[in-house]
Protein backbone atom coordinates (compact mmCIF):
# COMPACT_ATOMS: atom_id res chain seq x y z
CA UNK A 1 0.00 0.00 0.00
CA UNK A 2 1.37 3.34 -0.99
CA UNK A 3 -0.89 5.22 1.37
CA UNK A 4 -1.62 3.93 4.85
CA UNK A 5 -5.19 3.78 6.03
CA UNK A 6 -5.91 5.88 9.13
CA UNK A 7 -5.80 4.35 12.57
CA UNK A 8 -9.00 3.61 14.50
CA UNK A 9 -9.58 2.82 18.16
CA UNK A 10 -11.93 -0.05 18.93
CA UNK A 11 -14.23 -0.26 21.95
CA UNK A 12 -16.16 -3.44 22.65
CA UNK A 13 -18.99 -4.10 25.08
CA UNK A 14 -18.42 -7.66 26.17
CA UNK A 15 -21.94 -8.19 27.47
CA UNK A 16 -25.11 -6.25 28.06
CA UNK A 17 -24.96 -4.10 31.16
CA UNK A 18 -21.21 -3.62 31.01
CA UNK A 19 -19.53 -0.57 29.53
CA UNK A 20 -17.59 -0.50 26.27
CA UNK A 21 -13.91 -1.05 26.91
CA UNK A 22 -10.91 -0.19 24.79
CA UNK A 23 -9.80 -3.35 22.99
CA UNK A 24 -7.10 -2.04 20.69
CA UNK A 25 -6.64 -0.33 17.38
CA UNK A 26 -6.61 -1.18 13.68
CA UNK A 27 -6.34 0.35 10.23
CA UNK A 28 -9.32 0.99 7.97
CA UNK A 29 -10.27 3.31 5.12
CA UNK A 30 -13.51 4.51 6.72
CA UNK A 31 -15.88 3.90 9.64
CA UNK A 32 -17.82 1.12 7.97
CA UNK A 33 -14.65 -0.82 7.17
CA UNK A 34 -13.32 -0.13 10.66
CA UNK A 35 -16.44 -1.73 12.12
CA UNK A 36 -16.12 -4.83 9.93
CA UNK A 37 -12.41 -5.11 10.63
CA UNK A 38 -13.05 -4.75 14.35
CA UNK A 39 -15.62 -7.54 14.13
CA UNK A 40 -13.05 -9.82 12.50
CA UNK A 41 -10.01 -8.84 14.53
CA UNK A 42 -11.47 -8.43 18.02
CA UNK A 43 -14.76 -10.31 18.35
CA UNK A 44 -14.20 -13.58 16.53
CA UNK A 45 -13.92 -15.51 19.79
CA UNK A 46 -17.30 -14.38 21.01
CA UNK A 47 -15.98 -11.37 22.93
CA UNK A 48 -18.66 -8.84 22.22
CA UNK A 49 -22.23 -7.69 21.82
CA UNK A 50 -21.52 -4.16 20.61
CA UNK A 51 -18.64 -2.34 18.93
CA UNK A 52 -17.71 1.35 18.79
CA UNK A 53 -14.98 2.64 16.53
CA UNK A 54 -13.52 6.12 16.51
CA UNK A 55 -10.70 7.47 14.41
CA UNK A 56 -7.67 7.81 16.64
CA UNK A 57 -7.03 11.42 15.63
CA UNK A 58 -10.26 12.48 17.34
CA UNK A 59 -9.04 11.31 20.72
CA UNK A 60 -7.45 14.02 22.82
CA UNK A 61 -4.96 12.52 25.22
CA UNK A 62 -3.44 14.03 28.32
CA UNK A 63 0.24 14.79 28.14
CA UNK A 64 2.41 12.58 30.40
CA UNK A 65 4.46 15.69 31.21
CA UNK A 66 1.39 17.14 32.88
CA UNK A 67 0.92 14.14 35.15
CA UNK A 68 2.23 16.10 38.13
CA UNK A 69 -0.36 18.81 38.09
CA UNK A 70 -3.15 16.54 36.80
CA UNK A 71 -2.91 13.56 39.11
CA UNK A 72 -0.60 14.13 42.05
CA UNK A 73 -2.90 16.48 43.96
CA UNK A 74 -5.40 13.61 44.27
CA UNK A 75 -2.94 11.26 45.93
CA UNK A 76 -3.19 12.50 49.47
CA UNK A 77 -6.93 13.03 49.52
CA UNK A 78 -8.11 9.61 50.65
CA UNK A 79 -11.23 11.21 52.09
CA UNK A 80 -12.54 11.47 48.55
CA UNK A 81 -13.11 7.72 48.69
CA UNK A 82 -16.16 6.75 50.73
CA UNK A 83 -14.04 4.55 52.96
CA UNK A 84 -14.91 6.14 56.29
CA UNK A 85 -18.45 4.92 56.56
CA UNK A 86 -19.60 1.83 58.43
CA UNK A 87 -21.65 -0.18 56.02
CA UNK A 88 -24.38 -2.50 57.28
CA UNK A 89 -23.70 -6.13 56.34
CA UNK A 90 -26.89 -6.23 54.26
CA UNK A 91 -25.46 -3.77 51.75
CA UNK A 92 -23.48 -5.64 49.18
CA UNK A 93 -21.45 -4.61 46.16
CA UNK A 94 -20.25 -1.27 47.50
CA UNK B 1 -25.49 -47.24 1.00
CA UNK B 2 -29.16 -46.64 1.60
CA UNK B 3 -29.44 -43.23 0.05
CA UNK B 4 -26.86 -42.54 -2.64
CA UNK B 5 -28.74 -39.46 -3.90
CA UNK B 6 -28.78 -37.81 -0.49
CA UNK B 7 -25.09 -38.65 -0.06
CA UNK B 8 -24.28 -37.04 -3.41
CA UNK B 9 -26.41 -34.05 -2.57
CA UNK B 10 -24.71 -33.44 0.76
CA UNK B 11 -21.29 -33.70 -0.86
CA UNK B 12 -22.31 -31.24 -3.58
CA UNK B 13 -22.83 -28.58 -0.92
CA UNK B 14 -19.92 -29.65 1.28
CA UNK B 15 -17.27 -29.75 -1.45
CA UNK B 16 -17.95 -26.15 -2.52
CA UNK B 17 -17.22 -24.95 1.00
CA UNK B 18 -14.18 -27.19 1.45
CA UNK B 19 -12.46 -26.11 -1.74
CA UNK B 20 -13.29 -22.43 -1.40
CA UNK B 21 -12.10 -22.56 2.22
CA UNK B 22 -8.86 -24.18 1.07
CA UNK B 23 -8.35 -21.41 -1.49
CA UNK B 24 -8.93 -18.73 1.14
CA UNK B 25 -6.66 -20.58 3.54
CA UNK B 26 -3.82 -20.13 1.06
CA UNK B 27 -4.04 -16.41 1.82
CA UNK B 28 -3.39 -16.84 5.54
CA UNK B 29 -0.40 -14.62 6.20
CA UNK B 30 -0.57 -13.25 2.64
CA UNK B 31 -3.58 -10.94 2.80
CA UNK B 32 -3.17 -7.36 1.56
CA UNK B 33 -3.06 -6.16 5.17
CA UNK B 34 -3.46 -7.57 8.66
CA UNK B 35 -7.18 -6.83 9.01
CA UNK B 36 -8.17 -8.25 5.64
CA UNK B 37 -5.94 -11.26 6.16
CA UNK B 38 -7.79 -12.11 9.37
CA UNK B 39 -11.17 -11.48 7.74
CA UNK B 40 -10.46 -13.87 4.86
CA UNK B 41 -9.16 -16.54 7.21
CA UNK B 42 -12.29 -16.12 9.35
CA UNK B 43 -14.41 -16.78 6.29
CA UNK B 44 -12.33 -19.87 5.49
CA UNK B 45 -12.88 -21.16 9.03
CA UNK B 46 -16.63 -20.51 8.80
CA UNK B 47 -16.72 -22.56 5.61
CA UNK B 48 -14.72 -25.40 7.17
CA UNK B 49 -17.05 -25.43 10.17
CA UNK B 50 -20.08 -25.72 7.92
CA UNK B 51 -18.55 -28.33 5.68
CA UNK B 52 -17.43 -30.39 8.65
CA UNK B 53 -21.04 -30.84 9.76
CA UNK B 54 -21.92 -31.90 6.23
CA UNK B 55 -19.05 -34.41 6.00
CA UNK B 56 -20.03 -35.89 9.35
CA UNK B 57 -23.52 -36.35 7.97
CA UNK B 58 -22.16 -37.85 4.74
CA UNK B 59 -19.94 -40.27 6.67
CA UNK B 60 -22.96 -41.38 8.67
CA UNK B 61 -24.91 -41.97 5.46
CA UNK B 62 -22.03 -43.92 3.98
CA UNK B 63 -21.79 -46.05 7.12
CA UNK B 64 -19.18 -48.81 7.15
CA UNK B 65 -17.15 -47.03 9.84
CA UNK B 66 -16.32 -44.08 7.60
CA UNK B 67 -15.37 -40.80 9.24
CA UNK B 68 -15.56 -37.17 8.19
CA UNK B 69 -11.84 -37.28 7.35
CA UNK B 70 -12.32 -40.20 4.96
CA UNK B 71 -14.99 -38.31 3.10
CA UNK B 72 -13.21 -34.95 3.06
CA UNK B 73 -9.64 -36.07 2.46
CA UNK B 74 -9.47 -39.42 0.75
CA UNK B 75 -11.63 -39.25 -2.35
CA UNK B 76 -10.23 -39.08 -5.87
CA UNK B 77 -10.53 -35.91 -7.94
CA UNK B 78 -13.43 -37.23 -10.01
CA UNK B 79 -15.43 -37.83 -6.83
CA UNK B 80 -15.35 -34.18 -5.74
CA UNK B 81 -18.52 -32.38 -6.73
CA UNK B 82 -17.63 -28.71 -6.25
CA UNK B 83 -18.30 -26.16 -8.97
CA UNK B 84 -15.38 -24.88 -11.07
CA UNK B 85 -15.78 -21.37 -9.65
CA UNK B 86 -14.46 -22.20 -6.18
CA UNK B 87 -11.33 -24.02 -7.36
CA UNK B 88 -10.02 -21.10 -9.45
CA UNK B 89 -6.74 -19.58 -8.20
CA UNK B 90 -6.60 -16.47 -6.01
CA UNK B 91 -4.42 -14.23 -8.20
CA UNK B 92 -4.89 -10.60 -7.04
CA UNK B 93 -7.21 -9.37 -4.27
CA UNK B 94 -9.86 -8.31 -6.79
CA UNK B 95 -10.07 -11.92 -7.97
CA UNK B 96 -10.48 -13.16 -4.41
CA UNK B 97 -13.34 -10.71 -3.86
CA UNK B 98 -15.05 -11.38 -7.20
CA UNK B 99 -14.96 -15.15 -6.74
CA UNK B 100 -16.18 -14.79 -3.17
CA UNK B 101 -19.06 -12.47 -3.98
CA UNK B 102 -20.25 -14.52 -6.95
CA UNK B 103 -20.29 -17.56 -4.67
CA UNK B 104 -21.70 -15.82 -1.58
CA UNK B 105 -24.86 -14.59 -3.30
CA UNK B 106 -25.56 -18.14 -4.45
CA UNK B 107 -24.58 -19.64 -1.10
CA UNK B 108 -26.93 -17.31 0.76
CA UNK B 109 -29.83 -18.17 -1.55
CA UNK B 110 -29.11 -21.87 -1.18
CA UNK B 111 -28.93 -21.79 2.62
CA UNK B 112 -32.11 -19.71 2.82
CA UNK B 113 -33.98 -22.25 0.70
CA UNK B 114 -32.44 -25.16 2.58
CA UNK B 115 -34.00 -23.92 5.84
CA UNK B 116 -37.22 -25.50 4.54
CA UNK B 117 -35.65 -28.85 3.76
CA UNK B 118 -37.57 -31.90 4.91
CA UNK B 119 -34.22 -33.31 6.03
CA UNK B 120 -33.77 -32.12 9.60
CA UNK B 121 -29.98 -32.33 9.55
CA UNK B 122 -29.69 -30.20 6.41
CA UNK B 123 -32.19 -27.67 7.73
CA UNK B 124 -30.25 -27.42 11.01
CA UNK B 125 -26.93 -26.94 9.21
CA UNK B 126 -28.52 -24.24 7.05
CA UNK B 127 -29.88 -22.47 10.12
CA UNK B 128 -26.44 -22.44 11.70
CA UNK B 129 -24.69 -21.36 8.51
CA UNK B 130 -26.93 -18.59 7.36
CA UNK B 131 -25.65 -15.84 9.64
CA UNK B 132 -22.09 -16.60 8.66
CA UNK B 133 -22.92 -16.63 4.98
CA UNK B 134 -24.84 -13.40 5.36
CA UNK B 135 -21.69 -11.76 6.74
CA UNK B 136 -19.53 -13.24 3.97
CA UNK B 137 -21.80 -11.63 1.39
CA UNK B 138 -21.69 -8.32 3.20
CA UNK B 139 -17.88 -8.43 3.34
CA UNK B 140 -17.33 -9.38 -0.30
CA UNK B 141 -20.12 -7.08 -1.54
CA UNK B 142 -18.67 -4.10 0.34
CA UNK B 143 -15.22 -4.71 -1.10
CA UNK B 144 -16.63 -5.14 -4.58
CA UNK B 145 -18.26 -1.72 -4.30
CA UNK B 146 -15.16 -0.12 -2.86
CA UNK B 147 -12.85 -1.43 -5.54
CA UNK B 148 -15.32 -1.04 -8.41
CA UNK B 149 -16.14 2.52 -7.42
CA UNK B 150 -12.61 3.29 -6.23
CA UNK B 151 -9.66 4.50 -8.26
CA UNK B 152 -9.25 4.07 -12.01
CA UNK B 153 -6.84 1.20 -11.37
CA UNK B 154 -9.01 -0.62 -8.83
CA UNK B 155 -12.02 -0.21 -11.14
CA UNK B 156 -10.19 -1.78 -14.06
CA UNK B 157 -8.86 -4.66 -11.98
CA UNK B 158 -12.27 -5.33 -10.46
CA UNK B 159 -13.95 -5.34 -13.86
CA UNK B 160 -11.32 -7.72 -15.18
CA UNK B 161 -11.87 -10.02 -12.20
CA UNK B 162 -15.66 -10.04 -12.64
CA UNK B 163 -15.25 -10.73 -16.37
CA UNK B 164 -12.84 -13.54 -15.52
CA UNK B 165 -15.18 -15.39 -13.14
CA UNK B 166 -18.47 -14.66 -14.87
CA UNK B 167 -18.30 -17.73 -17.15
CA UNK B 168 -18.25 -19.93 -14.04
CA UNK B 169 -21.51 -18.62 -12.56
CA UNK B 170 -24.00 -20.55 -14.69
CA UNK B 171 -22.82 -23.89 -13.35
CA UNK B 172 -24.08 -22.93 -9.88
CA UNK B 173 -27.62 -23.47 -11.17
CA UNK B 174 -27.11 -26.80 -12.92
CA UNK B 175 -28.92 -29.76 -11.46
CA UNK B 176 -27.33 -33.20 -11.32
CA UNK B 177 -29.53 -36.28 -11.35
CA UNK B 178 -29.21 -36.51 -7.56
CA UNK B 179 -30.08 -32.80 -7.22
CA UNK B 180 -33.28 -33.37 -9.23
CA UNK B 181 -34.21 -36.36 -7.12
CA UNK B 182 -33.59 -34.56 -3.83
CA UNK B 183 -35.46 -31.43 -4.93
CA UNK B 184 -38.43 -33.58 -5.94
CA UNK B 185 -38.40 -35.16 -2.47
CA UNK B 186 -38.42 -31.77 -0.76
CA UNK B 187 -35.01 -32.47 0.73
CA UNK B 188 -32.91 -30.50 -1.74
CA UNK B 189 -33.31 -27.14 -3.39
CA UNK B 190 -34.27 -26.53 -6.99
CA UNK B 191 -31.33 -24.23 -7.68
CA UNK B 192 -32.21 -23.80 -11.35
CA UNK B 193 -35.19 -21.73 -10.19
CA UNK B 194 -32.91 -19.32 -8.29
CA UNK B 195 -31.02 -18.18 -11.37
CA UNK B 196 -33.03 -15.04 -12.20
CA UNK B 197 -32.96 -13.79 -8.62
CA UNK B 198 -29.22 -14.42 -8.52
CA UNK B 199 -28.37 -12.48 -11.66
CA UNK B 200 -30.71 -9.69 -10.62
CA UNK B 201 -29.03 -9.27 -7.24
CA UNK B 202 -25.51 -9.51 -8.64
CA UNK B 203 -26.28 -7.10 -11.49
CA UNK B 204 -27.69 -4.52 -9.10
CA UNK B 205 -24.58 -4.59 -6.98
CA UNK B 206 -22.29 -4.44 -10.00
CA UNK B 207 -24.19 -1.38 -11.18
CA UNK B 208 -23.78 0.21 -7.76
CA UNK B 209 -20.07 -0.58 -7.99
CA UNK B 210 -20.03 1.20 -11.40
CA UNK B 211 -19.05 -2.09 -13.06
CA UNK B 212 -20.46 -3.57 -16.21
CA UNK B 213 -22.44 -6.77 -16.15
CA UNK B 214 -20.55 -9.10 -18.50
CA UNK B 215 -22.36 -10.52 -21.47
CA UNK B 216 -20.95 -13.93 -21.92
CA UNK B 217 -22.42 -16.51 -24.23
CA UNK B 218 -20.00 -19.23 -23.12
CA UNK B 219 -20.15 -20.79 -19.71
CA UNK B 220 -17.68 -23.23 -18.22
CA UNK B 221 -19.00 -26.18 -16.28
CA UNK B 222 -18.26 -29.75 -15.26
CA UNK B 223 -17.23 -29.58 -11.62
CA UNK B 224 -20.56 -30.82 -10.33
CA UNK B 225 -20.06 -33.99 -12.39
CA UNK B 226 -16.47 -34.37 -11.23
CA UNK B 227 -14.85 -32.93 -14.36
CA UNK B 228 -12.55 -30.33 -12.86
CA UNK B 229 -10.16 -27.70 -14.16
CA UNK B 230 -6.39 -28.23 -14.18
CA UNK B 231 -6.15 -26.45 -10.82
CA UNK B 232 -8.05 -29.06 -8.85
CA UNK B 233 -5.27 -31.66 -8.74
CA UNK B 234 -2.90 -29.20 -7.12
CA UNK B 235 -5.45 -28.24 -4.48
CA UNK B 236 -6.09 -31.87 -3.61
CA UNK B 237 -2.40 -32.68 -3.48
CA UNK B 238 -1.92 -30.09 -0.78
CA UNK B 239 -5.22 -30.81 0.96
CA UNK B 240 -4.78 -34.58 1.09
CA UNK B 241 -1.07 -34.75 1.75
CA UNK B 242 -1.29 -35.31 5.50
CA UNK B 243 -3.97 -38.00 5.48
CA UNK B 244 -2.30 -39.87 2.63
CA UNK B 245 1.21 -39.70 4.04
CA UNK B 246 0.22 -40.45 7.62
CA UNK B 247 -3.04 -42.41 7.35
CA UNK B 248 -5.50 -41.86 10.20
CA UNK B 249 -3.34 -39.19 11.77
CA UNK B 250 -5.02 -36.82 14.19
CA UNK B 251 -3.78 -33.62 15.75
Amino acid sequence: MKKEWPLWEVFVRSKNGLEHRHFGSLHAADAEMALENARDVYTRRNEGVSIWVVESKYITASNPEDNGELFEPARDKVYRHPTFYDLPDEVKHM
Amino acid sequence: MKNQDLYNYVLGIADNSLILGQRLGELCGHGPNLETDIALTNIALDLFGQTRSLYQYAAKLEGDGKTEDDVAMLRLERDYKNVLLVEQPNQHFGHVIARQYLFDVFHYQLMTALLNSKDETLAAIAAKSIKEVSYHKRFSGDWLKRLGDGTQESHEKMQEAIDHFWPYTDELFDMTASDEKMAADGVGVNVSAMKDAYYKEVSELLEEATLEVPENPYFKKGGKEGIHSEHMGYILTELQYMQRTYPNMTW
